[in-house]
């Protein structure tokens, strides 16, 4: 924080399990600081503004819309992004999954519904209750669950059914 | 190739690859982020500057003044680009408002000013701080009262006589909202100049449509132009053509000699760039007692800026039904609001939104189950000139086939509740044009027996990549994995590109073709004659001979390139559609209104269906989108100001995960010869055609409430919904 405008900071946080630092704009989001920044662009933009999701990541495990905090907040954080869960050679689980069931067309949302899509799995075995959850004390996995949990995850080409059917297989497959 | 005579049988139809689902093989770049879509292009050009754009705020009249100083000496400005620099720059044939240039204000949001800086954050702190100085005229927001053109259509018989005459009637007025496309990519370009060369990397469903548009907005040369779009984040039609992020950001990379990108914000979008048109539909139907159309008419009022042609809703009417009296009326208002233009299934989906609805009064006014009353006024000629008949057209077909999978059993209006919910079913039917465009592409063999496909064919999500893999490799003998495909670049063979449903057909007829010329250059290589040489399993048999396609390729790569273009019998001959049921079951809160989805089945005639995964997605991505028009979406506009309000994605609601239930697709897949060498017709936006209605329709078999403005919200049914069960 030498820059006597205090307009710029420096930042450290570990993405996908590599350390970062950054001397950046305290305007950044962490969106931007991904994709402009560290050129991680699986990351997407659909908004800017937390209304559609796009820009979903994990931050110390847990689901963000990235473009809804600044970077400059994540001093030490661990960022995960859909490049850090897998690669064209590598998949993760739920990457293979999408795959396997067309939940996508464009591909624009996708990443963020990949990112959601793992840590609603996570957030339902954790017993975490949703808006939907009947029984606090026993949260369960179902489709109403799931549906509701991925919310915030807009697709406008409309996979949610094979999203669905996606996350339900590697429910399943980890159960 | 010309494409003049339906379709025989050939190398196409042999199906072992073509038809069969196989996964998009783009996806592995697309679920772990490596696909590039237009404003992640960091590779492309050094140097990239940011451009953050200005919207006018006003909606009509003109600017004054602009004083630019304080954005000019922000930190990290470089220029500004202004609409004061230069007079309006010219409109492309595909543009209807201009996209630049000028003193002129002609809708709100209009770009006027472009803010170029080293960042994001600093060239977007810049550009609230230009002060605009405007002289505002009146404008024209109300569709009502606007002055309005009549488009010619043919009237047949004496629909007036035939009406009033009539044993059974219906009349009715509907109201469709405006609607937008609300893709989740913006549009956004990164645009550079190598001295009179420009090149857009942008995001664009018709690749030579763009760049044209920018010949003609720039006033280039074309042979200095290429635009590049290989991943484009969603369409719907927002982006068939030039917008002004690529105008802005070509200008701007000029002004300052540097590449220059520019993603026009979310809350720019909705008024800055175009939306379906709010219509206003009359839909008289005339029958004898039996239920037989005697009589139709569709009377529709749409709206757009002077010279565009608004929102045709009446199309589908022409063809769908029978009825020997038919009365069509399409008034187009010249209004001052933003663009209105083409949106998945122009006409139709807003057409078919009302005409379903009349259908469903229809039928009850005569007393006749609505899949039924459907059945009998079918029609397989067209109903304007029964010499013409539709190419195939098994819409019976798609509604009992409907009826039967889905369990249709609607009881009367209102009469079924569990608990607090009131359940209803609804049908309609959907109906769509696959029309056809000329389409290009080049192939590459290659020594090591690999095909590349070039063509500025887009994917916009449809699955272009992999159907036009799948097609290449049936035509050459080859498997899928074999096949490269290089798609959206303009340097490639114009292509038909995305939009109006025909993209599937028309590219894969133009990879066909390609693929054709290669099957004739090799078997001229190795001395046969192209009839009698057999392409499989990577092998090539001229008689006795066999060989590797590698084996052939082996000293240099073969390259061959066409076109497919569709002849007018196609045309003159036949009327070449697709047609859909959709059924849908609501359970709508008896307290609240609320309208919750149970289920939703579409029944397809769409040709041969070239890849039932990618058709699939399409289809429920459609119904998804359907969803939406029924039950949310709605451009709210501001008739003071001439503006849309909720011009975000906060504002304008689309369905989410929780709004989609179990949705199914039936495909009757029915390979129609004349429409295209694979047998295949669109699909796309067929899925969309009809399902609103069906929604509409099953909350009036809910609750007794007939709403006929969209959306279906439920301050339009809660106070007259019958009181629930005590249980
Ligand atoms: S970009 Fe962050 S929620 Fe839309
Ligand atoms: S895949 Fe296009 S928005 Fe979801």
């Amino acid at each position: 924080m030498t820059d006597t405008t205090r307009s710029r900071s420096s930042v450290t946080m570990t993405v996908n399990g590599t350390e970062q630092q950054l001397d950046i704009d305290n305007r950044v989001t962490l969106l931007d600081a991904l994709r402009e920044h560290l050129k991680l662009t699986g990351t997407k933009k659909g908004c800017d503004h937390g209304q559609c999701g796009a820009c979903t990541v994990m931050v110390n495990g847990r689901r963000v819309n990235s473009c809804l905090s600044l970077a400059v907040m994540h001093q030490g954080d661990e960022v995960t992004t859909v490049e850090g869960l897998g690669s064209p050679e590598d998949l993760h689980p739920m990457q293979a999954a999408f795959i396997e069931h067309d939940g996508y067309q464009c591909g624009y949302c996708t990443p963020g519904q990949i990112c959601s899509a793992k840590s609603v799995l996570e957030e339902i075995r954790a017993g975490i209750p949703s808006h939907v959850t009947r029984d606090l004390a026993n949260v369960v996995m179902n489709d109403d669950e799931l549906r509701e949990r991925m919310s915030g995850n807009i697709c406008r080409c409309g996979a949610y059914a094979n999203i669905l059917a996606a996350m339900k297989q590697v429910a399943e497959e980890t159960a | 190739m010309k494409f003049d005579h339906p379709a025989t049988d050939g190398p196409a139809d042999r199906q072992n690859v073509l038809g069969k689902p196989h996964k998009r093989i783009e996806g592995p770049l697309k679920v772990t982020g490596r696909a590039p879509y237009a404003y992640e292009r960091h590779d492309v050009a050094p140097n990239q500057l940011v451009g953050y754009p200005l919207g006018a705020g006003i909606a009509k009249g003109r600017i004054v003044a602009m004083d630019l100083e304080a954005a000019k000496a922000a930190p990290g400005v470089v220029d500004i680009l202004s609409t004061l620099d230069m007079e309006t720059l010219p409109v492309a044939a595909t543009n209807v408002a201009p996209l630049f240039g000028g003193d002129e204000v002609r809708h709100y949001h209009q770009a006027i000013a472009l803010v170029i800086a080293e960042t994001f954050e600093q060239a977007r702190a810049a550009a609230q701080m230009i002060r605009v100085e405007y002289a505002e005229t009146v404008g024209r927001f109300d569709m009502a009262t606007a002055d309005t053109e009549d488009a010619d259509i043919p009237n047949i018989g004496d629909f007036d006589t035939a009406f009033a005459e009539a044993e059974v009637t219906s009349d009715h007025t509907y109201t469709t909202p405006a609607q937008s496309h609300a893709m989740m990519e913006p549009h956004a370009s990164i645009a550079q100049w190598q001295g009179e060369k420009l090149v857009v990397w942008t995001s664009n469903q018709m690749i030579n449509w763009a760049k044209k548009a920018l010949v003609t907005t720039l006033s280039l040369d074309p042979e200095n132009v290429r635009v590049d779009s290989p991943y484009i984040g969603g369409g719907f039609g927002s982006k068939l053509f030039l917008r002004s992020d690529a105008v802005m950001a070509a200008l701007a990379a000029k002004k300052v000699g540097q590449a220059v990108k520019v993603s026009l914000p979310r809350p720019f979008i909705f008024n800055n760039t175009t939306h379906r048109s709010a219509t206003v539909q009359r839909i008289r139907i005339g029958m004898a007692k039996d239920g037989r159309i005697k009589a139709i008419s569709h009377e529709n009022l749409s709206g757009t800026l002077p010279g565009g042609a608004g929102e045709d809703a009446t199309n589908q009417t022409r063809y769908f039904y029978a009825g020997d009296h038919r009365k069509f009326l399409n008034r187009i208002a010249t209004m001052d609001l933003p663009e209105s233009n083409a949106m998945r299934a122009p006409g139709e989906a807003s057409g078919l939104m009302a005409l379903e609805i009349a259908m469903d009064e229809a039928a009850e006014a005569a007393g006749i189950d609505p899949v039924r009353f459907r059945i009998i006024n079918d029609t397989q000629v067209d109903p304007e000139n029964p010499e013409r008949r539709f190419s195939q057209r098994h819409f019976i077909e798609c509604l009992e086939r409907g009826a039967a999978e889905f369990g249709w059993a609607p009881t009367a209006p209102a009469m079924r509740r569990e608990g607090r919910w009131l359940v209803g079913q609804g049908v309609a039917g959907g109906y769509r044009g696959s029309p056809v465009m000329p389409s290009g592409a080049r192939v590459r063999l290659q020594p090591d027996g690999r095909l590349i496909v070039e063509t500025d064919m887009t994917d916009i999500g449809t699955g272009s990549y992999t159907v036009l893999g799948q097609t290449a490799a049936e035509m050459l003998g080859l498997s899928l994995d074999k096949i490269e495909v290089l798609l959206g670049d303009s340097a490639f063979p114009v292509s038909a590109g995305s939009g109006g449903q025909w993209g599937a057909t028309s590219s894969t007829g133009g990879v066909y073709a390609a693929c054709m010329a290669l099957r004739e250059q090799i078997s001229k290589q190795i001395g046969a004659d192209a009839d009698t040489v057999d392409f499989r399993d990577g092998l090539v048999t001229a008689g006795n001979r066999t060989m590797t396609l590698s084996e052939i390729a082996a000293g240099k790569e073969i390259i061959a390139e066409d076109k497919m273009e569709f002849g007018e019998f196609r045309k003159e001959a036949y009327e070449v559609a697709t047609f859909a049921s959709h059924f849908v079951e609501v359970a709508v809160d008896a307290y609240t209104g609320e309208v919750r989805l149970r289920r939703m089945l579409a029944v397809c005639d769409a040709g041969r269906i070239l890849n039932p995964i990618t058709a699939r997605s399409q289809v429920i991505g459609a119904m998804t989108m359907g969803v939406g028009a029924a039950l949310m979406e709605h451009m709210e506009l501001d008739a003071t100001r001439g503006f849309f309000a909720n011009h975000d994605l906060a504002g304008y609601e689309v369905p989410v995960h929780a709004d989609i239930p179990d949705q199914e697709v039936i495909f009757l897949d029915t390979a129609d010869a004349a429409s295209s060498p694979l047998k295949a017709k669109g699909v796309g936006e067929l899925g969309l055609c009809g399902v609103a209605a069906a929604i509409a329709n099953a909350v009036y078999n809910a609750t007794g409430v007939r709403v006929r403005d969209y959306p279906v919200t439920l301050d339009k049914v809660i106070d007259r919904l019958p009181m629930p069960d005590a249980g």
